[in-house]
This record gives structure tokens, C-alpha cells and sequence, in this order.
């Protein structure tokens, strides 16, 4: 269970990089995990961190399911720990290069909401990219208002590329026209422009995708999946490293399946249970006090040369 | 068709002349049943309510000229949009409502757009109720 990272690193022909994420989760319980080679291996924490990679001149940040405007009794203010959120994003040691946020900014779409969450986000001080949840739709326009507001030069329902430090990053809507019964669901329009936006570029580019739903069948019951993922994936099944990043179920879980790495980051407002463990994925009442181990944010970086990409997630405490 | 119909305090008072009515028919059966012969059926009221992820019932069947009303008794949000388009409510917080009158017979599949794993089907069957019923209860105030 403590194998050492070289031994698990990455692979040196800069196709292959089974090993190329090392994944690691600053939980309450103080461990660490790895993933390498498809499998998380569980490290000591003091022993990770004697290993852990020179601080990257690259890295950014993951935020998501900020529900600002929710106030029910597992969370009665959004907003407070949104700011906590913020706060701790402005104390990291090495500012994030930019912020992407995945979705459900808001809880109702009304437009105190947005302005409260983009207000205090920006208080960061690094750029937002921004994707929608399906809480950001909510407007007599259904998602006009989030287009209006954060939707510049994105095509589509919102949908957009950009390239930063050599990694191409593709921001994708997956909350739009979904059917009943369904799962979410990017479109042929959606994944025909991804096909184009991604056919000039070097297999050896990394790629980061994020979106709101996970892009992985986490748990179809409750609709925690993407319909048409696969075709997704598919488009990008030559790159050599692809990491998707998603919120929408508000706790941490990830996978490595081949070269893609899937991880889904906590909410800044209230957790939802783990698949399966309660009738309903509604949000999640914890005891007193311990929300904030529940709530946190991810932070993901690139180390140059080198082809690793860690994130590491952090809760609003413990 | 189907209309939309915020719960009518014509509704309300509707309901509240039934009861008397029954009160009425309690003391006065002769009296009661002259008048049932000439009375206009009221329209029904159905709540499907809204608990933890899913609709209740979630099949449902009435006759023409029913009000269906969706209760949201969960702490998020959901939305009652029907799968063929001919209905969506806005956003319903806990406790919002939001009701429609099936005037014609069919089967309406509806679900949630937030959450659409939470489907339910509303089947409207058998005779009629005289139009007038329905108008009563939906139309433009006289």
C-alpha cells in the first residue's frame, strides 16, 4: 500500500502515461490518495507529501455547485460558505493561474443569485470559466440568463474551448434537453463541434474536460451519468492523457479508465449522499459542525516535463 | 388541451360550497337529492405530491376536466414538465404548487427537467364532465 511514486510514475515514451495522474484527496482522515496505473493506492499522508512534485508554475482551480440561494436546513446559508470557499482560494501559497467553475452557480437562476455568486467568485481574482448545471436553467428563458451573463464567445448552450499552457481545455454542457428518464445529454451538435474542435491538435496534448454532470456512469438510478458520453470519449480516444472533471453529485469520487482520468469535486453548499446509501440524492444533513469537511474545492496541477497532473481536493476544513 | 390555472380562489370557494352542501344534504336528504338532479359537477381536485426524488402516485388516472395540482414537499427544487410539451411549470421551491386542468382524454407523461429520472404519468379517461364543469372552474371570471 506505500509504493513508492517512482515506481508508479510516469512512463517515459510520452504516449503511454498509465501513471501520468496522481490523484490526492486532503480529506479529514488525513490520507492521500494516489492513483496510478488505473488503481488508487492509499498513502500516508506525511510519506506523500515528502513526494510530492515541486510546486508546478502551473495550476488551477476546480469550483462547483455553489447553489447560491439555497437555505434549506443542510446548508441555510450557500453564500457563507461559498465566501469560505473564496477565502481559502485567496490564502493558497501559489495563486491558481484561473478558475474553472462546473456548474449549478446558482440555485434558482434568479438573477440575485448569479449576482452574488459572480460577485464573490471574482473576488478570487483569477479568471472564471464558467459551464452551466442544470440549477442555472431555471429562467423563463430556460438558460438565456446564464448565456447572457456568462456565456460570451461560447457557442451552443455555452459550450467552448481555450487553450492555456499547453493543455487544450474544453468546457461542455450536459443539462440541456434532457428527455424523461434520462441521463444528461450533450447533443450531435455538441459532440460534432467537439469532433472539429479537437482534429487539429497533437495526439500528445493534454486535454482537460469539465462539465457538470459526470461523464461517467457513476449512478444511473438517481441520473448520475451522461446518455452520450462514449461518443464523447471517443473523440478524444487518441490523446494520451484526458481528465475529466465534473461536479453535480457534490462529494469526491474518481476513476482512471485507460488514459482518461474522471473526478468530481465537492460542492461549496451542501453534500449529497453516496450512490445508493439513501432513498433519494437529496442534500445531505449532517451534524452540526461538520459541513465544512463535506464542502471544499479542488485544485488541479500541471507538472511540466514531467506529464503529471495532480489534484488535490480540499474541504472548507479538516 | 391543457391550461394552465394558478389554484382559483374560485376554487377554493367552490370546494367550500360542496361542504355546505353536504352539511345541507345531511339535514334535508329530499331537499338534497332534488337539487343533485340539477346540480353542476364541481370540478376534482387531485394532488400528486413530491417526496424525496419522486412523484406521488406516479399514475394517476382521472376523468376529463381534472385539476391536477403538484406539491413540492422536498427541500430542492424540482420542475413538472410533461414529456410531449404541452405543460411545464416553472422551478416549484419546497412547497410551491402548481396545478393544470386535463380537459381532453390521453395519457400525459411528465418528469422532472432537473431531476428526469423522476417521471409520472397522468391518464385522463371516461366520459366528459359537461364543459361548462371545467369552464367554471378555469375560465375567465363572468
Amino acid at each position: 500500500m506505500t509504493r513508492k511514486r517512482d515506481e508508479t510514475g510516469p512512463d517515459k515514451d510520452g504516449v503511454d502515461r498509465r501513471g501520468f495522474l496522481e490523484c490526492m484527496t486532503w480529506a479529514g482522515s488525513g490520507v492521500l490518495w494516489t492513483v496510478a496505473g488505473g488503481a488508487p493506492l492509499g498513502v500516508g499522508l506525511i510519506h506523500a507529501l515528502a513526494e510530492q512534485p515541486a510546486l508546478s508554475p502551473f495550476s488551477f482551480l476546480q469550483i462547483s455547485d455553489s447553489h447560491v440561494g439555497f437555505d434549506k436546513p443542510a446548508n441555510p446559508n450557500a453564500l457563507a460558505t461559498l465566501r469560505e470557499a473564496v477565502e481559502r482560494i485567496k490564502a493558497l501559497p501559489v495563486p491558481p493561474s484561473f478558475m474553472i467553475h462546473t456548474g449549478d452557480i446558482s440555485h434558482l437562476s434568479k438573477d440575485k443569485e448569479f449576482d452574488d455568486a459572480e460577485q464573490l467568485i471574482r473576488d478570487a481574482g483569477v479568471p472564471v470559466f464558467y459551464v452551466p448545471g442544470e440549477h442555472d436553467l431555471l429562467d423563463e428563458g430556460q438558460g438565456r440568463a446564464y448565456l447572457n451573463r456568462f456565456g460570451r464567445g461560447s457557442r451552443g448552450a455555452g459550450w467552448y474551448s481555450f487553450d492555456s499552457n499547453g493543455v487544450h481545455f474544453v468546457g461542455l454542457v450536459n443539462v440541456v434537453n434532457l428527455r424523461a428518464g434520462g441521463l444528461g445529454n450533450l447533443g450531435s451538435d455538441q459532440l460534432d463541434w467537439l469532433r472539429k474542435d479537437v482534429a487539429g491538435l497533437a495526439s500528445s496534448t493534454p486535454i482537460v474536460v469539465f462539465a457538470h454532470i459526470p461523464l461517467w456512469s457513476i449512478y444511473p438510478e438517481w441520473g448520475w451519468g451522461t446518455a452520450d458520453a462514449a461518443q464523447a470519449l471517443g473523440h478524444l480516444a487518441r490523446f494520451g492523457s484526458v481528465t475529466v472533471l465534473n461536479g453535480h453529485i457534490h462529494q469526491v469520487m474518481q476513476k482512471v479508465e485507460g488514459r482518461v482520468a474522471f473526478h468530481t469535486a465537492r460542492s461549496t453548499a451542501f453534500p449529497q449522499p453516496a450512490p445508493g446509501a439513501a432513498s433519494s440524492p437529496g442534500p445531505l444533513k449532517v451534524p452540526a459542525g461538520e459541513l465544512r469537511r463535506y464542502l471544499g474545492v479542488a485544485s488541479i496541477d500541471f507538472v511540466q516535463g514531467s506529464e503529471a497532473l495532480a489534484i488535490i481536493d480540499r474541504p472548507l476544513s479538516g | 388541451m391543457v391550461g394552465c390555472l394558478a389554484v382559483s380562489r374560485r376554487l377554493r370557494f367552490a370546494r367550500r360550497l360542496a361542504l355546505l352542501g353536504l352539511a345541507f344534504a345531511a339535514f334535508w336528504p329530499a331537499l338534497a337529492s332534488a337539487q343533485q338532479a340539477h346540480a353542476v359537477p364541481l370540478p376534482r381536485e387531485v394532488i400528486v405530491t413530491i417526496d424525496n426524488f419522486s412523484f406521488n402516485p406516479p399514475e394517476l388516472t382521472v376523468p376529463p376536466g381534472t385539476v391536477v395540482t403538484w406539491v413540492n414537499r422536498d427541500d430542492i427544487p424540482h420542475t413538472v414538465v410533461a414529456a410531449g410539451k404541452s405543460f411545464r411549470s416553472r422551478a416549484l421551491d419546497t412547497d410551491d404548487r402548481f396545478s393544470i386542468t386535463f380537459a381532453s382524454v390521453g395519457d400525459f407523461v411528465y418528469f422532472c427537467s432537473l431531476h428526469p429520472h423522476m417521471t409520472g404519468t397522468v391518464k385522463v379517461r371516461g366520459a366528459a364532465e359537461a364543459p361548462a364543469a371545467a369552464s367554471r372552474a378555469t375560465g375567465p371570471a363572468p
